[in-house]
């Protein structure tokens, strides 16, 4: 197995995005579909919560992928400060607006199931208050990126931004606590059996989830390929424009 | 070091337009809510914790970008940068400097503001020891804004949109003493909270300041 360090040469990574980026499209179509149809259509109706227990197909997995995109961006982020891979930065730049929008999107169906269940459409419950609390901090870090002309400082800049925004995400999280009023159920998912959701459930979101890592995946490829893609033109026309 | 402190809080004073300002906005906010949610003095001795602790946020913010911006523009900013102090303690002063001269005066000005809202008499306590614990970590906070936006031209709105997030732990745990001391509730635990918080903030933060100065710097 090779080095994933060879991937921070851009020629490398683009083939490699080349490569693998129609199939993982496929796959990403494939398992969201599925997990979604499955999901909507051969699932009971929960015995409560009726039939808006389906929404749980996509607020779950976005509200999964809203977190792991910005560990992805801190780890990118690390990688960019520690081993100044340009990828690497381009890649946490490329990965912000998607995780911004899985963050909107857990939001809106959050929204959208507590309504008739909870009877609002929002709450200043824990969960749902850190969540906006992560949106403020991507929203943040998108216009930093854009504020900042010069690409190296940006990169930086954003970086450390990243690693204290997670500090403070983290705080947040904790200290909205202690309103201490959740109105938020548990864990759906987790390793102890006993708190996850019932079987039928369980697997079509499996699926679902699988399906929004791949999407997120394919996502941040395609949007890093235009990033290297886009700099490499600004590169070339600077260029033109000296000589 | 000192020099520089004494530097910088003689410059807020004496240069006009920012000492008193944070002060006049912190007015201006507590004194324009009854207007907005009426003079019921039930209703404002509820809310007034929190209406005093986000007038003191807003009014710290406000005077964030004079951190390192007219420094930036007159070359003081690179003369510290070379000079045998080493950044991070620049960071710190000029982030204490930020305190003596904003979180003092809000501190102070609290109580009596704490009046016009009709907060109860055994609030008045905890809310001039919340802000006086919580005020030095917005100070630090706010510094660390201040020293990411300093290279760009009309950075005030992007450092607010970067800072207040930040700001949300320390305005929770403040606000939650304020409150409970008001209600005579138990504070220990938030009040231990925030001091933690505080301590923290002024511990790591002017690594992550001074580091992103010197980016800026480059």
């Amino acid at each position: 197995m090779r080095a994933i360090w060879e991937y921070a040469n851009p020629k490398k990574f683009i083939t490699l995005v080349d490569r693998v980026l129609p199939g993982l499209s496929v796959l990403a179509l494939a398992a969201l579909s599925a997990g979604l149809i499955w999901g909507f259509f051969f699932t009971p109706d929960d015995y409560r919560q009726g039939a808006t227990v389906k929404i749980i197909y996509l607020h779950v997995p976005a509200a999964l992928m809203a977190i792991n995109a910005w560990m992805m961006m801190l780890v990118a982020s690390l990688i960019w400060l520690i081993r100044r891979h340009h990828v690497s930065a381009l890649a946490a730049r490329a990965a912000a607006p998607v995780g911004a929008m899985m963050t909107v999107i857990a939001l809106l169906t959050g929204a959208i199931w507590g309504q008739p269940m909870w009877g609002t459409w929002w709450a200043w419950d824990p969960r749902l208050t850190s969540f906006l609390i992560l949106f403020l901090f991507y929203l943040g870090y998108i216009a930093l990126w854009q504020a900042i002309e010069d690409d190296d400082t940006a990169a930086d800049l954003t970086s450390v931004l990243c690693i204290v925004g997670s500090v403070f995400a983290v705080l947040s999280r904790y200290a909205v606590n202690f309103w201490n009023q959740g109105l938020h159920q548990g864990a759906s998912l987790s390793l102890d059996k006993e708190e996850n959701v019932a079987d039928v459930f369980y697997y079509p979101l499996l699926v679902s989830i699988a399906g929004f890592v791949l999407l997120f995946l394919a996502l941040v490829l395609l949007r890093t390929r235009t990033e290297i893609r886009a700099r490499r033109t600004r590169a070339l026309l600077a260029r033109e424009r000296i000589t | 070091m000192i020099a520089l402190l004494l530097r910088d809080i003689r410059l807020a004073v004496r240069a006009g337009g920012g000492f008193g300002l944070g002060l006049a906005f912190f007015l201006i906010v507590v004194v324009l809510v009854p207007f907005a949610v009426g003079p019921e003095t039930a209703l404002l001795s509820r809310i007034a914790p929190g209406v005093l602790w986000i007038g003191a946020l807003l009014a710290c913010l406000l005077s964030l970008d004079r951190i390192f911006a007219l420094d930036r523009e007159d070359g003081t900013l690179d003369l510290l940068a070379t000079s045998p102090l080493p950044l991070e303690g620049v960071v710190s002063i000029k982030a204490l400097a930020h305190w003596v001269t904003t979180g003092v005066p809000l501190v102070l000005a609290a109580p009596v503001l704490a009046v016009l809202m009709s907060l109860p008499p055994e609030g008045f306590r905890w809310l001039v020891i919340s802000l006086l614990i919580g005020t030095p970590a917005l100070s630090v906070i706010g510094t660390f804004g201040a020293a990411l936006t300093v290279g760009i031209k009309r950075g005030g709105l992007l450092m607010s949109l970067l800072v207040l997030p930040l700001y949300v732990p320390t305005l929770i745990f403040g606000a939650e003493v304020a409150r409970a001391g008001a209600e005579g509730l138990a504070i220990e635990t938030p009040l231990v909270l925030l001091a933690a918080l505080t301590c923290v903030t002024i511990a790591v933060l002017p690594f992550a300041s001074a580091a992103v100065l010197r980016m800026n710097l480059r």
